[in-house]
C-alpha cells in the first residue's frame, strides 16, 4: 500500500492536474450561466464537443500529419484555440437564442428551460452523429474519430518519479492562462460589471440601465469560449473524439462547479483541479474503477460541511 | 415428431411450369436459412459469415448437382423477439430444412427450443455464449469455440511466448470485459503466474491512474479485457507514458479501429486473441484460396466469422451431397461429419460444440491485424 503510494503519487498528481484543468474550463460555463440565469445549461457539454471537433477540423484542413515543434507548434495551438473558441462561443450564443431566450421572454418556468436544455443537448449529439461526423470527418457517425498528433510526448523534466511531458505543460498552462483572463474580464471590465450586477440582482441591474439580453449573450459567449478551449485541449491531449464525448465530462465539470461553489468563477477552478486530483489519488488505493465513487463521496462530504461548496461565496455576492 | 420434408420442384416459382415437374432427378432443391443481424447496429459481425455461407453454396450449386441448395436470409437485427417470429415463418411457411445461425447468443437462446421442437438442424458461425450447449438441444451446433475457451487459450499463448513473471490484467466495467479479464486471470492463477489488476469506467477518457499502476507493477505483459474503443485509448496513453510492456486483448478489440484509436505507432505489436479465424493477405494453403475467392466474390477482405460461415454451410452441403435431404437425416449426418474446414477441422461433439476449440492469435504488424495461427502454434513476428 505504501509502496503504491510512493510509486504512484507524483505521476498520478500530474495526470490529475491535466484532467482537472479541462474539468475546470468546462465548469466555468456552468457556473457563469448559473450565476446569471439560475439555469443549469445541460447542453454545455455539447458546446465543449463542438469546440473539440472544431480543433480537429483545423488540423484536417491544415493537413497536419506529423508532430510540430517550436513556433509552428505554438502557432498551430493558437489557431486551434481561436477557431475552437469562436465555434464554441458562437454555438453557445445561438443555443441561448434558440433554446432559452424564447422561454425566458415568455416567462416560462425554470423546469421548461431545463427540458429545453436536455433537448438541445440530444439534438446536438445526434446532429454530429448523423450528419457532421459522417459528412465532414468521413467517419461513421458513432465511431471514435482519431485526432492527428501535433506535439511529441517528450519528457520536459522530472519531479521525483513523475515525468512531466510537453503536453501536460501545454494543457495546464493554457487552462490557467485562460482562467486568469476570464477572471480579469469579469472583475475589471465594464462588460464584466454588467455580468456581476445581473448575477447579484437582475431587476436592480435593469433599473440601472444594464441590458440583460446583452449580458446573457455575453455570459454564454464567454462560457462557450472557455468550453471551446477545453475542447481544443481535450482533442490535443487525448486524441480521440466521439459524438457523445461531452456527456461524461459535462457531468464531471458540473460536479466540479458544485464542489468549488456554483456561481463562483474561482470556485470552478478550485473544484476542477480538486476533482481531477481526488479521482487520481483515490484510484491509487482503491483502483481506477472507484474514481467516480471517490469523487462523489468527497463532494457529499464537502457539501455536508460547506453547503455552498469549497469557496462558497457565489458570483452575485462577490465584490458587491 | 413430424418432419418437414422440403423437396420442392425447382420450377415451382409459378410461371410456366414446364421443366422438371414432380421433383424428378436433378430438379430438386433444399432450402437452408441464414439468420442473424443483417441490417442492425452489429451487422458488421454478421454480414461476413453470411457472405461466407453464400459463397460455399454458390460454389456448390455451380457444380450443377442433383439437389440444389437455396439460401434464404432472415434478418433479425440481432433482436431475440424478432428471431422468434422469423423462426416460425421459416419453419411454417418457407419450410426450411436447416438453418445457419442465429448469429448471436441472445437470439440463439431465444429460438433454440423452437428449432429443437421443429427438428431443424442449426449451425451457428458466431454465437459464443458457453451456456448454449447446456440446454440439451439435439439439433443445435456451432463451429466456433465458446467464451470459456478464449481466456485459457490466450493465457496459454502468453505464457509460452513471454514466460511472464507477472501479468497485469485490466478491463473496463462492461460485462463482456470483466468476464474475459477474469477468465484470463484465472488461467494465469492456475499457471502460477502472479497478477495485478485494475479496472476503469467504460466512460472514462483519462487513464493516467491505470497507466501508473501498470508502470509500477513492472509486469511483463498486459492483458486488456474489453472493446477496441477503450483498448485503443488505453494503449495510446500507455505508449505515450513510455510503458512498452506487450499489450494483449481479446476478440472485442480485434478490429482495425483499435489501430485507429491508438494510432499506428502505439498499436504496433499489439496481440489479439479470438475464437474466429480471419485470414489476412499473407496466409497460405486453403486459407489463401478462401481469401482470394472471398475477395473475388464480395470485393472485400474476409472479415470476422467469414470462414466460420463458410464452414457451417459446407457441413450442410456435405450432408446434402451424401444424399440427405430431410432435416432428420441431415442432423444425423452432422453427428458423424468430419472434414477439414477452412477455419478449423469440423467435427461436432454430442452437445453440438465443435471438437476443435482453437483460439486464434493475431498481431498488429505494420498497422494491420495479421493472423499468426492457433494459440498452440502461433509465434510472434
Amino acid at each position: 500500500m505504501l509502496d503504491d503510494l510512493s510509486s504512484q503519487f507524483l505521476p498520478s498528481t500530474v495526470g490529475g492536474l491535466a484532467a482537472g484543468a479541462i474539468y475546470a474550463l468546462i465548469a466555468l460555463g456552468y457556473t457563469m450561466v448559473y450565476g446569471v440565469l439560475r439555469l443549469i445549461n445541460f447542453a454545455h457539454s455539447e458546446i465543449f464537443m463542438i469546440g473539440a471537433f472544431a480543433s480537429l477540423f483545423v488540423l484536417i484542413t491544415m493537413g497536419i500529419s506529423a508532430p510540430l515543434t517550436g513556433i509552428a507548434l505554438v502557432g498551430m495551438l493558437l489557431l486551434m484555440m481561436i477557431v475552437s473558441m469562436a465555434a464554441a462561443g458562437g454555438a453557445a450564443v445561438v443555443l441561448e437564442q434558440v433554446a432559452y431566450k424564447p422561454l425566458r421572454k415568455k416567462g416560462a418556468s425554470r423546469l421548461a428551460a431545463l427540458i429545453s436544455a436536455i433537448g438541445a443537448s440530444l439534438f446536438l449529439q445526434e446532429l454530429f452523429a448523423l450528419i457532421v461526423i459522417p459528412e465532414v470527418f468521413d467517419t461513421p457517425g458513432r465511431n471514435t474519430v482519431p485526432v492527428p498528433r501535433i506535439a511529441d510526448r517528450d519528457v520536459l523534466f522530472s519531479i521525483g518519479n513523475a515525468n512531466i511531458r510537453t503536453d501536460h505543460v501545454i494543457v495546464i498552462v493554457a487552462a490557467l492562462a485562460m482562467m486568469i483572463v476570464l477572471d480579469q474580464v469579469v472583475n475589471r471590465s465594464r462588460m464584466g460589471r454588467g455580468i456581476r450586477a445581473t448575477a447579484q440582482d437582475p431587476e436592480a441591474a435593469v433599473l440601472m440601465g444594464v441590458n440583460i439580453d446583452n449580458v446573457v449573450r455575453l455570459t454564454f459567449l464567454l462560457g462557450g469560449a472557455m468550453a471551446g478551449v477545453a475542447g481544443m485541449l481535450y482533442a490535443f491531449e487525448y486524441e480521440n473524439l466521439i459524438f457523445n464525448v461531452g456527456f461524461i465530462l459535462g457531468v464531471k465539470a458540473f460536479t466540479a462547479a458544485v464542489l468549488g461553489g456554483i456561481g463562483n468563477i474561482r470556485g470552478a477552478l478550485v473544484g476542477g483541479f480538486a476533482l481531477g486530483l481526488i479521482e487520481n489519488w483515490g484510484a491509487i488505493f482503491l483502483g481506477s474503477e472507484w474514481k467516480d465513487v471517490t469523487a462523489f463521496v468527497v463532494l457529499v462530504i464537502v457539501l455536508m460541511f460547506r453547503p455552498t461548496g469549497i469557496l462558497g461565496e457565489s458570483l452575485q455576492r462577490a465584490r458587491a | 415428431m413430424a418432419l418437414t420434408l422440403t423437396l420442392s420442384a425447382c420450377a415451382g416459382s409459378g410461371d410456366d411450369g414446364n421443366g422438371g415437374d414432380g421433383g424428378g432427378d436433378g430438379a430438386s432443391t433444399v432450402t437452408i436459412g441464414f439468420m442473424g443481424d443483417l441490417t442492425g447496429e452489429n451487422s458488421a459481425i454478421v454480414i461476413p459469415p453470411r457472405d461466407g455461407a453464400k459463397m460455399a453454396i454458390d460454389e456448390y450449386n455451380a457444380g450443377d448437382p442433383d439437389v440444389k441448395i437455396e439460401l434464404k436470409e432472415y434478418d433479425t437485427q440481432g433482436k431475440p423477439e424478432q428471431a422468434t417470429a422469423l423462426v416460425a415463418q421459416a419453419v411454417g411457411q418457407d419450410k426450411i430444412t436447416a438453418l445457419i445461425g442465429p448469429a448471436f447468443s441472445g437470439e440463439s437462446k431465444a429460438v433454440g427450443a423452437q428449432l429443437d421442437e421443429a427438428g431443424i438442424p442449426s449451425i451457428s458461425a458466431s454465437a459464443t455464449n458457453p451456456g448454449l450447449a447446456e440446454n440439451g438441444w439435439k439439433f443445435w451446433h456451432r463451429v466456433v469455440a465458446n467464451d470459456n475457451d478464449q481466456g485459457p487459450g490466450i493465457a496459454e499463448f502468453l505464457t509460452k511466448a513471454f514466460s511472464p513473471k507477472k501479468a497485469f490484467i485490466i478491463s473496463d466495467d462492461q460485462e463482456y470485459s470483466v468476464g474475459l479479464a477474469e477468465s484470463v486471470k484465472a488461467s494465469f492463477d492456475e499457471g502460477g503466474v502472479p497478477t495485478e489488476t485494475d479496472k476503469f469506467a467504460q466512460t472514462a477518457s483519462d487513464y493516467s491512474s491505470s497507466v501508473e499502476k501498470i508502470r509500477s507493477s513492472n509486469a511483463d505483459v498486459i492483458f486488456f479485457g474489453g472493446y477496441y474503443a477503450q483498448g485503443g485509448r488505453l494503449l495510446k496513453q500507455l505508449r505515450d507514458a513510455n510503458v512498452k510492456t506487450p499489450f494483449v486483448s481479446g476478440d472485442g478489440s480485434l478490429d482495425a479501429q483499435l489501430v485507429t484509436a491508438a494510432g499506428a505507432p502505439a498499436a504496433e505489436g499489439a496481440i489479439l486473441g479470438c475464437p474466429c479465424n480471419i485470414p489476412s493477405a499473407d496466409v497460405e494453403g486453403a486459407l489463401k484460396t478462401f481469401y482470394d475467392n472471398f475477395k473475388k466474390a464480395t470485393g472485400n477482405d474476409p472479415a470476422i466469422y467469414a470462414t466460420e460461415g463458410y464452414d457451417a454451410a459446407t457441413a450442410f452441403i456435405k450432408a446434402v451431397e451424401a444424399g440427405n435431404t430431410t432435416s432428420d437425416k441431415i442432423n444425423e449426418f452432422l453427428s458423424t461429419v468430419e472434414f477439414e474446414g477452412v477455419s478449423k477441422p469440423i467435427k461436432f461433439k454430442e452437445n453440438g460444440e465443435p471438437e476443435a476449440n482453437d483460439i486464434f492469435i493475431y498481431e498488429v504488424v505494420d498497422g494491420t491485424v495479421t493472423l499468426l495461427g492457433t494459440s498452440a502454434e502461433a509465434t510472434l513476428k
